[in-house]
């Protein structure tokens, strides 16, 4: 969309955003009773779903079961009214596939899978409503109902998509950001340590830019870490004033 | 048909082996193998050979109806076929996982970095575009299909010619493909893993450059966590080999191009070389196998079992690996009654870790 100006030279996009700022996030865990650990989360107009059932013995084939640590097993797919367009086969198609792929590695890395040998953890993720950014928007869902289920990780899983126009890194991109042209990295990371989960980039860049990007990328993991802190915490003040009464 | 599994052994030594920056078949941390590139007979056919995996492109074109959205852009599809034919590991007709990740690391690269200007592929805007589909066949899987299967398909769009249609009749143009993108592998610190290496990484970052030191696409999968300066050490590292790679793409296209005008012949029999042994078959020794079993019992029985750390393995020749030095003989031969015990206690005090039940070895 040539007409259209990704960042205006006051330093303002789309939407009114600065560059480095993120979109408003709005979480809630425990949504559902049925599921082990289950969370919604609103990142601007992105909406995702996630719940988790485990862990629990392994279903379907046997012979894929890990003598000493759990196998993941996780879903990701797309609402038919969650596009502009109606989509016709939300799941089973290659990029539902591959994300679904890529969201396994990410929380194999994350979940302590060494303390439930020989079980299964299914993470089923559905995206409502997207708009930019639907990887880095799942992730943040997945960690937060991992986290209502009660299963130990090594640290919060968060991810962030960063965009690269006019030498500045934009976090966060929405919709017509992605589209734009522009390159896009996400970055799934585990803020205390400064370790990178999932490293994903489409569309050129030049190398010189690549640190620039990935410290933009981090910086913005790191604030949605905390965002996602404050969420589990009210979270847990809330479930345990329930409780005591 | 299911992989035979690694055993632990194996496992241990290529790992230990990796982290002393030793490598199976000789080569460097960062090295790359022997990649060779030939032609077919038609244009947009090409084959390339990255040490023994061996992969196969087809480029071809066809008229159709651009889509709605994009009225005015070409079309350019992608499919990896991971046939049986590569490994007895993939299944036909299924398509696992591995076949749906190859596929869209591929897509991702070609598609997203827009090496090929799809606007020129457009004939009659909103009616007729070119749909150019690139076939990667699988011939031999003997690790890293990625980035032989990502040579493999930039070499055959630059060497496809598209029949260039206008009102009055048929001319041939070369389909221009404005910069070649080249896909690099790493898993963990080792660049271009083979298949026994593949199996024991934990995970890989994949980065795909061009020419011009333009990253078009970055992926990491497996479940490894990555430091940034892993990252960005691996990206300098990927703008070196990526020139290195380019350079010997053009030059082959430039001698298919030569071959061609001369006259001479090409394709894909042309290109197998001659007089050479591809297999070779053995027929099994005999072993005597009388009373192993009480043989085997006895000995296990006398002696404790070997230390559990790996000692530090040596690659003497490429393809050969050596883990430890041999120890003294210690199945002793049974010429003489005499002798043998003798022989038997001497080996035994050689080995101080060895225990002796004192009513066992009696003299």
């Amino acid at each position: 969309m040539a007409g259209l100006e990704l960042l205006s030279d006051q330093g303002y996009r789309l939407d009114g955003r600065k560059a480095t700022e993120l979109r408003k996030v709005q979480a809630r865990m425990g949504v559902f009773a049925q599921a082990d650990g289950s969370a919604y989360i609103e990142q601007g107009n992105t909406k995702a779903l996630a719940v988790v059932y485990g862990p629990h013995e392994m279903r379907g084939s046997r012979s894929r079961t890990l003598h000493d640590r759990a196998v993941i097993n996780c879903q990701y797919s797309m609402a038919t009214f969650s596009t502009a367009e109606r989509k016709r086969r939300p799941h089973g198609d290659k990029k539902s596939t591959e994300m679904s792929l890529h969201l396994k590695q990410t929380f194999e890395a994350a979940i302590l899978t060494q303390l439930y040998p020989r079980s299964q953890i299914d993470i089923f993720v559905k995206i409502l409503q997207a708009d930019g950014g639907n990887y880095s928007v799942c992730v943040n869902a997945a960690t937060l109902a991992v986290i209502d289920a009660g299963i130990p990780m090594r640290d919060y899983v968060c991810a962030c998509t960063v965009g690269f126009v006019d030498e500045t890194p934009l976090a966060d991109l929405c919709y017509t950001e992605e589209n734009g042209g522009v390159s896009s990295l996400a970055l799934a990371l585990l803020p205390r340590g400064g370790q990178i989960a999932l490293l994903q980039m489409d569309a050129r860049l030049h190398q010189d830019h690549l640190e620039t990007m990935m410290e933009a990328a981090m910086i913005a993991c790191k604030g949605v870490s905390k965002v996602l802190d404050e969420v589990v915490r009210q979270h847990l003040q809330e479930a345990s004033a329930l409780s005591r009464d | 048909m299911k992989d035979t599994p690694l055993s632990n052994c194996e496992r241990d030594f290529l790992l230990k082996a990796i982290e002393e920056k030793k490598r199976l078949d000789g080569r460097q941390t960062y090295d790359y193998r022997n990649i060779k590139i030939t032609f077919g007979t038609d244009y947009g056919c090409c084959f390339v050979d990255l040490g023994k995996t061996r992969v196969m492109a087809q480029v071809s074109c066809e008229l159709v109806a651009p889509k709605e959205t994009r009225p005015n852009e070409g079309i350019l599809f992608f499919n990896i076929e991971l046939s049986p034919m590569a490994s007895p590991a993939f299944e036909p007709g299924r398509q696992s996982e591995l076949s749906v990740k190859l596929n869209r690391q591929l897509e991702r690269c070609f598609r997203n970095s827009k090496c090929i200007d799809t606007e020129s592929l457009c004939v009659v805007s909103g009616e007729k575009v070119w749909q150019i589909r690139v076939d990667v066949h699988t011939l031999n899987h003997d690790g890293n299909l990625m980035d032989a299967a990502s040579i493999a398909a930039i070499t055959a769009l630059c060497h496809f010619r598209r029949p260039d249609v206008s009102i009055q009749g048929e001319e041939i143009t070369v389909v221009s493909a404005q910069h070649s993108t080249v896909c690099l592998i790493y898993c963990t610190s080792n660049l271009d893993p083979c298949e026994r290496e593949e199996r024991v990484m934990d995970g890989l970052l994949m980065i795909a450059m061009n020419k011009h030191r333009e990253i078009c696409s970055i992926q990491s999968s497996g479940g490894i966590m990555l430091l940034k300066e892993q990252v960005l050490r691996c990206s300098k590292i990927a703008s070196v080999k990526v020139s290195e790679i380019t350079e010997l793409i053009s030059k082959a296209l430039e001698n298919d191009k030569k071959a061609r005008k001369a006259g001479e012949r090409c394709g894909f029999a042309e290109s197998m070389p001659q007089e050479r042994i591809t297999a070779l078959k053995m027929d099994e020794t005999p072993v005597e196998m009388k009373n192993v079993t009480e043989k085997a019992e006895d000995i296990v029985k006398k002696y404790e079992a070997p230390p559990q750390s790996v000692p530090s393995p040596l690659v003497p020749a490429p393809g050969v690996g050596q883990v430890g030095q041999g120890q003294q003989n210690s199945w002793g031969l049974e010429e003489e009654d005499g002798e043998s015990e003798e022989e038997e206690e001497m080996v035994v005090e050689d080995q101080p870790k060895n225990k002796l039940d004192q009513g066992e070895c009696c003299k």
